[in-house]
């Protein structure tokens, strides 16, 4: 049976920590993956704009030796001519091995999975669901801290909107001792059903307002930006999007290994004064989401590569 | 009181809050059945004050009932089988709801793309929260979105 990666949840624990195992494995030795995916297409359709997500994808399978091919936009495709998610992936599952597909809209991976005969990658879907940054956020936040226990995070900015939020809260909820702080405008705090999943499951959170009042507490800060692309109406976009930048006074006030993640790409919310920092951690953040992809990636084509190097 | 005939076959829905019988007979899809149907409105009831009642002639094995327990979970089905009450029960919340009510996001692929079935799955049993298959977005009565 194939398997889909549509929220991060499809995965057990068990299975992330193989997955990023796997993926530590591939940092430490890349040349015995680079053949792994030989022979295999993966399709990336892409339905609205995006320039890391995609080519963090394409290049995690010509890192492991595979060919990539796709859309990078709806003009460009036959969404245009007015073809259903369904349909598309009905069709792509013909030339392709996996898909990878970001769509505007709010459960068209579930779909595409759902109609397509290959294993499907959600790139993002609306401001639903983006489980690979997701997984990206936890092999960064394993790797930086060697675990994913036991540790208060802060999560500033648009939370209503950004499902790189929604994705990581909700998994990062499956591990011990994991406080959540969510640091918003009150136009954007985080939606019902995040704080319904922590009430249930008795895990402790606060909301605040004032980044200040917080940032002393916390292990990792993840700052995302206010998205113009989620408003319907540009004056709220316009309100609400300098609302909070991050700056050296800040960062003063926070611990010293404290970390700072951002699902990127910025625009002013992270002062670029801070890129020295070393708890800035946004671009290394980048380097192991192509790894996580590509473990992800030979996962989901069930692709095993033992020590030679070789896949069987 | 008002009398009705007795049904042969088929279903008394009764203790329906008052004002809502003909939201049933719209989510059960009655309207498109050619079966004898009784709705009944604003009867005295003890425990509710009013109460709408439906009697429902029908194979009883024709009737989905599934959708009840959503829309109203007090209400008590009464099965009825060659003129006798055979079996009283409350409505049990489904696990998924298929077809019968519309999500409200804007932003959700079933509202883009009109071909999709709407599915509803249950989130939270003991509050009855429902949410969409596809985007999570929660069902609420204000939502207006019956399909049926």
């Amino acid at each position: 049976m194939k398997r889909d990666l549509l929220t991060p949840l499809d995965f057990s624990k068990e299975e992330l920590n193989s997955l990023f195992d796997l993926a530590c494995d591939i940092e430490a030795n890349p040349a015995k993956y680079a053949h792994a995916c030989e022979g295999k297409k993966m399709a990336t359709c892409f339905y609205e704009p995006s320039t890391r997500t995609r080519l963090s994808h394409e290049a995690a399978m010509l890192n492991l030796g595979g060919k990539t091919m796709g859309f990078a936009s709806a003009a460009s495709s036959s969404a245009s001519k007015g073809e259903t998610v369904a349909d598309t992936a009905r069709v792509i599952s013909c030339f392709a091995d996996i898909m990878v597909i970001r769509h505007p809209k709010e459960g068209a991976a579930a779909v595409a999975a759902h109609y397509a005969t290959i294993p499907v990658i959600n790139a993002g879907d609306g401001g639903h669901q983006h489980p690979t940054q997701t997984l990206t956020d936890m092999m960064t936040i394993r790797s930086l801290r060697g675990s994913l226990d036991n540790f208060t995070i802060g999560f500033c900015g648009d939370l209503k909107f950004g499902r790189t939020v929604h994705s990581l809260v909700t998994s990062l909820a499956r591990y011990e001792n994991v406080k959540f702080v969510f640091i918003s405008p009150p136009e954007l705090r985080v939606p019902d059903y995040i704080t319904e999943m922590l009430n249930e499951k008795h895990i402790k959170y606060t909301e605040v307002v004032r980044m200040e009042d917080v940032i002393g507490s916390l292990d990792i800060l993840y700052m995302t930006r206010v998205q113009k692309e989620r408003f319907f109406n540009e004056d709220d976009y316009v309100r609400l999007k300098d609302f909070y930048i991050l700056n050296k006074d800040k960062m003063a006030l926070a611990k010293k290994d404290m970390y700072v993640l951002h699902p990127l790409p910025r625009v002013n919310e992270i002062a670029t004064e801070i890129d020295d920092d070393p708890r800035a951690a946004y671009f290394r953040q980048v380097q192991y989401g192509v790894y996580v992809r590509e473990a992800l990636i030979l996962t989901l084509l069930n692709i095993h590569v033992p020590e030679g190097g070789q896949t069987c | 009181m008002l009398n009705v005939g007795k049904i042969e076959e088929g279903y008394v829905l009764d203790h329906i809050k008052a004002g809502r019988a003909m939201i049933l007979y719209h989510n059960l899809g009655l309207d498109k059945k050619d079966w004898s149907v009784a709705i009944i409105t604003n009867a005295r009831s003890e425990a509710m004050g009013k109460k709408d009642i439906l009697k429902v002639e029908c194979k009883i094995e024709d009737l989905d009932l599934d959708v009840l327990a959503f829309i109203d979970h007090d209400i008590t089905i009464n099965v009825i089988k060659d003129g006798e009450i055979i079996e009283k029960k409350q409505p049990e919340l489904p696990q998924e709801i298929r077809g019968v009510i519309r999500c409200a996001n804007p932003r959700c692929i079933s509202n883009a793309e009109p071909q999709l079935p709407h599915i509803f799955y249950l989130s939270d049993k003991n509050r009855g929260i429902y949410r969409c298959r596809y985007c999570d977005e929660k069902y609420t009565e204000t939502d207006n979105g019956a399909i049926r």
